[in-house]
């Protein structure tokens, strides 16, 4: 049985439930033949991908639902063999070149190339041209990028791509320039109850308005985990009210249970069972950087005012040496000693104590 | 399908263009064409606000001898449109396809490239302009002078090796061969390829002759544009030509666009304007170069300043969750807080100093792929720490 997530995602751009200005857009962009390059951003769960498969439809109408997988193998300069997945239907590609690190370069030059100087082979097929969807595209580095900026305009008649990142920071401005910018924003709480309420009817689940408003507010405006948490409400009871608790996800309740930790002793001991805890929660794969986001986040409501912009500080600057160093686990202990040295000395300057 | 496979009409195409010389594209074409390759400029007389560079070239127009070049200036101010140019002066489209060859960065340029692809062409024969009557007129119209050129585009992403790989290869063909290089940094080309060449700077757009060629843009693609638009593109845009014709194409393609479909569904819905395309406005613009509307930005700027009442943390964090949220990239809002505060002269010196050195760290770890928000969060805080004077 599939997940809600993926039962009823929609399939076409008319089944959208919210940016509806936004799903006008792209209509009328695949209705007008002239399909401009695409570099579409915005915050995780906000239906970046949804769109874009949506719009695909209106592209080629529904031949491109019939996927494949397949595995290719590169090689690079220093004949290093590499293997890579490509989805693909008749009319489209999907990649994510982050996958292969830092030979990205190399398949974006010989797999866009290869595909550029291919005809559409399809006859009957709507447009002339293929679309070719890079996931991660804030992860590419900037060899690949510096690839693709001749390739976009040299190929134009074969050739369109669809960019999806995260955020235009880490894309260098001539992609920029080269590329309609589309921002897909996360949905608010009230659109995500509409989705949820929807969802519920749909599966014969009784309403429950105010349930699935504190669904809306747990979810941080994610409409995948929003719709992840309703399914597990409703997993676990067979009758649910609106004081049913909502079962987080046990990495989170691992690091609340990390932030009493350390909010409650300041000591070396303590540092040594929270380091456990950590090394669990990495063996889980849980990123490290979501690990420090979440952690700073738990801690946020529980500690002083005067120290938030401090501890937010070295939130900041530990998350940097994460991403700039090479083992993790170094930095996320250094948080947590930084973050004991910090309210021990708050306590000890401020000498009073009615927190903890 | 395309007129690709279909001979006839090829046949016909080819003997019409044969005939004159200024060869016809099919309409369909054309338009598909981004504005940034249509409206590039057909001669040196076309491109704006070089005047000295332009002296320079015309006269070489003239007497058939050029010198190596090396061009250098910020994006988008008309190098490699001033190269083509000339090279299509120089040449006419016949020639032009065996005289002329351009690499730029997206081509591998290793060194053995440059061993190899442009050695080669360095040192092959000339061709020979077209013969006959008919050549006759041709050679008139275009001086077609007794060497090639090379062009090399993004000089500057060129290793070093590979720049000194060329050094010597400059010098042996410039009987036959002439060099262009591109580039934004003339300080990344290392000093022997620079006195081999005759510089040319370009300097950065002036705002009156980027809004004279956006607006004659806009009317030969009868694109209508609310007032004020043409500024916006142009602050947008930073002086970047490029970049601003890209952008007022973009905004054309989703105005033009839903003007299209509104036509579609008339009966339904009544169209507000007769005519080709609805008015391009500020806001759409705005939104393509992912510029942050006032109002988000001011409430962030509201959250910062020091009032008193409730913590900081308290008042900062929501408005930097909501602008997570709603998508805003981080790059975006470090640079216009900063405009905004940098700006503000009711900010003292020294507090001004301490909000830019939390700006530059910012600024670097958004550069090394941090977590946005924890950046911007962190980032907002410090600000709102230095204005309070704590």
């Amino acid at each position: 049985m599939a997940l809600l997530v993926d039962k009823h995602r929609p399939r076409s751009l008319e089944a959208l439930s919210y940016h509806h200005t936004l799903s006008d857009r792209l209509r009328s962009l695949a209705q007008s033949g002239d399909f401009p390059h695409l570099l579409i951003y915005g915050p995780s769960g906000a239906g970046k991908k949804t769109r874009i498969t949506a719009t695909l439809r209106a592209l080629y109408g529904p031949g491109v639902e019939k996927i494949k997988i397949d595995s290719r193998v590169f090689q690079t300069t220093s004949n290093r063999k590499l293997e890579f997945n490509i989805v693909s239907s008749n009319y489209h590609l999907e990649i994510t070149p982050s996958d292969v690190g830092n030979y990205d370069r190399v398949v974006v030059q010989d797999l866009l190339k290869e595909v550029a100087q291919t005809q559409q082979v399809d006859l009957a097929a709507k447009q002339r041209f293929k679309v070719v969807v890079i996931n991660e595209a804030d992860h590419l580095t900037r060899d690949a990028q510096a690839a693709l900026r001749r390739t976009m305009e040299k190929y134009s008649p074969n050739l369109r791509l669809i960019l999806l990142a995260n955020s235009t920071s880490n894309i260098i401005a001539p992609i920029r320039s080269r590329t309609l910018l589309v921002r897909v924003a996360a949905p608010t709480e009230e659109e995500i109850c509409d989705v949820l309420k929807k969802v519920g009817k749909k599966e014969g689940y009784k309403e429950n308005a105010e349930l699935e408003k504190r669904i809306a507010k747990e979810s941080g405006r994610n409409l995948r985990r929003a719709l992840l948490m309703f399914e597990a409400v409703h997993a676990q009871n067979e009758q649910v009210n609106e004081k049913t608790p909502i079962p987080p996800p046990d990495w989170e309740a691992l690091i609340a249970q990390i932030a009493d930790d350390i909010i409650a002793e300041h000591t070396p001991a303590r540092i040594l069972q929270v380091r456990a805890k950590l090394y669990d929660l990495l063996t889980h794969c849980i990123p490290a950087t979501t690990i420090l986001k979440t952690l700073t986040f738990k801690l946020m409501p529980k500690i002083d005012d005067a120290l938030k912009s401090e501890v937010v500080k070295w939130s900041a600057f530990y998350e940097h040496r994460i991403r700039m160093g090479s083992k993790v686990i170094f930095h996320l202990e250094a948080f947590v000693a930084k973050f004991m040295r910090v309210s021990e000395a708050h306590l000890m300057g401020m000498d009073f104590d009615d927190d903890f | 399908m395309s007129n690709f496979f279909d001979i006839r009409a090829r046949k016909a195409a080819a003997a019409e263009n044969g005939g004159s010389s200024k060869a016809t594209k099919p309409t369909e074409n054309n338009r598909l064409q981004p504005w940034v390759e249509k409206y590039r400029p057909k001669s040196l007389d076309d491109v704006t606000s070089q005047d000295h560079t332009i002296t320079v070239l015309r006269r070489t127009l003239q007497s058939a001898n050029l010198p190596h070049m090396l061009f250098y200036g910020p994006p988008g101010t008309g190098k490699t449109s001033t190269v083509l140019a000339l090279a299509k002066q120089l040449y006419g489209p016949e020639l032009i396809k065996t005289r002329v060859l351009e690499l730029n960065a997206s081509d591998e340029r290793g060194i053995s490239i440059v061993r190899e692809k442009v050695k080669d062409f360095a040192r092959m024969q000339l061709s020979n302009p077209p013969a006959g009557p008919a050549g006759e007129e041709y050679r008139r119209k275009y001086p077609c002078p007794p060497y090639k050129i090379i062009i090399l585009d993004e000089a500057d992403s060129m290793t070093q090796d590979a720049q000194s790989a060329l050094r010597r290869t400059m010098e042996t063909y410039s009987k036959i061969t002439r060099f262009c290089l591109i580039c934004n940094y003339v300080t990344r080309i290392i000093d022997p390829l620079a006195s081999r060449c005759s510089k040319f700077r370009f300097k950065s757009l002036g705002d009156g002759n980027a809004q004279k060629r956006l607006e004659d843009i806009a009317k030969l693609e009868n694109v209508r544009m609310e007032d004020g638009v043409v500024e916006t593109l142009i602050k947008c845009a930073e002086g970047d030509l490029r970049k601003a014709i890209t952008f007022l194409q973009s905004a054309a393609r989703l105005v033009g666009a839903q003007a299209l479909e509104a036509k579609k569904d008339k009966d339904a819905m009544e169209v507000d304007e007769e005519g080709d395309g609805k008015r391009i406005t500020v806001r759409s613009v705005e939104e393509i170069a992912g510029v942050i509307p006032e109002n988000t930005i001011d409430r962030l700027l509201q959250a910062v300043q020091p009032s008193g009442k409730g913590a900081q943390y308290e008042r900062v964090a929501p408005v930097i969750a909501d602008m997570v949220a709603e998508g805003w990239s981080a790059t975006q809002v470090v640079n216009q807080l900063y405009d905004k505060i940098v700006m503000n002269d009711s900010i003292e010196n020294k507090q001004k100093n301490r909000i830019v050195m939390s700006f530059s760290e910012a600024d670097k770890r958004l550069v090394d792929g941090a977590d946005e928000h924890l950046t911007i969060l962190d980032l907002s805080l410090q600000v709102a720490g230095a204005l309070a004077g704590s």
